[in-house]
């Protein structure tokens, strides 16, 4: 478990000072998928390198396991480092290094002996998909792969927690599908937690089961992402659910009443989903809004629906919805 | 001066003095060449470390008068001019080698040199690479020599080599000058014949013989940094 108490950090500059986080509270629990996301310039990246202190917190506390790092030795650092690894925007992989190497790499920083790292090298190569890329130099690999070799690199130390900072954001948009798939596998199988820094909603959609929301270096909101993404409270929140502003001229009819249905990797892509509701449950729904897109065969995103007024209507229609499988229905409340 | 150059006297007295003496002259600078940028490099590699490293905001942060301290002696070896220099270091050189002239003693002035330079080109070497890969490394948890030693090293291998190379070069037209206090090699025949006996073809084919090498060295330096780099897809 992470905790972040009271924490904020100021940089001194040319300019004067810049706070750059204030005041941020947190708690990421063991197996989360947690996503931290912002715009530009609201803190994520300072917030990020403060969990494992690479930048030391101006104020406030970082605790892991109730353990204050704040207050380890340099030495005592590092050995928390093992546990606590990154991945970047940048993959930052030894250019020079083969892939095998560069998977050792943190191995190899720990004193742990060559045949040894070696094998486990080649099992972490395995388990990201590039079996065959052992003695390939980074620059012969693609964006995703490299990233991949990178996320290898970061398992290689056993960590408890993985750190990845807009890890998707140079990649397209099927490579990032990819790698989060990869994420979300290695959070299933190795019980890894998961902290993800982003400044796309899609993202956070996709994988994170709870999420923050960081804007002007405080947190806006914070919460389950269903909850978050159903009902977003704060200015910050609606502008990364609804980008476009969009909600705004979502009509609201006397009498009706409205459903928030979000796709989280439904398998609906080859289905017309409101269509087959109307024909099998005789509900006619009026889309109000509709965000979607498809990966694979998989939809994410969100939609509101306009339903009719009776209450045996609108549970028909949320228990129909929800029998899909990976749909969150929600009812939205007041004017959207 | 040209006419005289050519006559068939000259050309036979310079293709004697070429056989007699070219070969040896050729190996001191060879020699004096590889031995002083070696030992320019054992000098020059740990302090152009320490320029990038003990920056405020380098892996190894050293307290500011230090650092101070070592840019100003940097910049001030380098800007005595290298005929003064090489009379300068005579009671060191006579220390070091017994002697202050002669080829082995030409060494000694030509590190004092050279070492600057090379933590210099070191330094510009190292300040290539993406800072992005050093706080990868710390992530890591990675002591400050690892990333020195396993990261900010071999990263800059081929950039290194290109810059050794600048250096060797340098290096090799500074053996030249060292004829004056008796440094022997390709400088010492074309000033000798050339200058001070008035033999221009001798200097001519010594001159064309140092340009040669330095192509030599230059190619064969290229060559070396662009296959030991991974970033080129070969």
């Amino acid at each position: 478990m992470i905790e972040i108490k009271n924490l904020s950090k100021t940089f001194r500059t040319a300019g004067g000072t810049v706070e750059a986080l204030k005041n941020i509270s947190l708690t990421v629990n063991d197996g989360d998928i947690y996503g931290i996301i912002g715009m530009s310039g609201a803190g994520k990246s300072t917030l990020v390198r403060c969990i494992n202190m690479l930048e030391r917190p101006t104020e406030g506390a970082v605790l892991m396991d109730g353990q204050d790092l704040g207050a380890l030795t340099q030495k005592e650092l590092r050995g928390v480092r093992r546990d606590v690894t990154m991945i970047f925007q940048g993959f930052n992989l030894l250019m020079q290094k083969t892939c095998l190497r560069n998977i050792c790499f943190p191995l190899e920083l720990a004193g742990v002996k060559k045949a040894e790292a070696k094998k486990r090298a080649m099992e972490l190569l395995e388990i990201v998909g590039l079996p065959d890329k052992a003695e390939s130099y980074p620059a012969q690999l693609s964006g995703g792969q490299q990233q991949r070799i990178a996320i290898a690199r970061a398992l290689a130390t056993q960590p408890k927690v993985l750190l990845c900072d807009e890890a998707t954001s140079a990649l397209d948009p099927k490579t990032t599908h990819d790698i989060l798939e990869l994420l979300k596998d290695i959070n299933e199988r190795l019980g890894i937690t998961i902290i993800i820094i982003t400044h796309q909603m899609s993202v956070v959609e996709e994988i994170c089961n709870r999420v923050a929301i960081l804007d002007g270096g405080v947190v806006a909101e914070e919460g389950e992402v269903s909850a978050v993404f159903a009902d977003p409270q704060s200015d910050a929140a609606k502008r990364l659910v609804f980008p476009d502003g969009e909600e705004e001229v979502v009509p609201v009819h006397p009498g009706e009443r409205v459903l928030r249905v979000v796709f989280n990797g439904a398998m609906a892509a080859g289905a017309p989903l409101i269509t087959q509701m109307a024909i099998d449950e005789k509900i006619a729904a009026n889309i109000l809004y509709a965000s979607t897109k498809c990966l694979g065969d998989k939809v994410y995103g969100n939609m509101l629906l306009g339903l009719p007024e009776e209450e045996e209507t609108v549970q028909r229609a949320v228990k129909y919805l929800t029998e899909v499988g990976n749909v969150l229905v929600t009812e939205v409340t007041g004017n959207a | 001066m040209l006419d005289k150059m050519f006559t068939s006297e000259a050309i036979s007295e310079a293709l004697l003095i070429l056989k007699e003496e070219m070969p040896f002259a050729l190996w001191e600078t060879t020699y004096v060449t590889v031995l002083a940028t070696a030992f320019a490099i054992i000098l020059g590699l740990p302090l152009g470390i320490l320029l990038v490293a003990g920056e405020k905001d380098g892996v190894l942060p050293l307290p500011k008068g230090v650092m101070h301290v070592l840019n100003v002696v940097i910049n001030l070896l380098r800007s005595i001019p290298f005929l003064i220099l090489m009379i300068l270091v005579f009671p060191l050189t006579r220390l070091i080698v017994g002697t202050s002239v002669g080829t082995t003693a030409s060494i000694v002035p030509l590190v004092i040199a050279a070492f600057p330079f090379v933590a210099r080109l070191v330094e510009s070497s190292l300040r290539e690479l993406n800072p992005n890969i050093i706080e990868m490394a710390q992530s890591m948890g990675a002591s400050p020599m690892q990333i020195i030693v396993k990261v900010m090293l071999p990263e800059s291998i081929p950039s290194l080599i290109s810059n050794f190379t600048i250096a060797i070069t340098t290096i090799l037209g500074y053996t030249a000058m060292s004829g004056i206090i008796g440094g022997g090699g390709l400088g010492k025949i074309a000033i000798n014949y050339g200058y001070y006996r008035y033999k221009y073809l001798v200097m001519l084919i010594a001159v064309i013989i140092l340009i040669i090498l330095v192509q030599l060295f230059q190619s064969i330096g290229t060559k070396l940094a662009v296959k030991l780099d991974r970033r080129v897809k070969h």
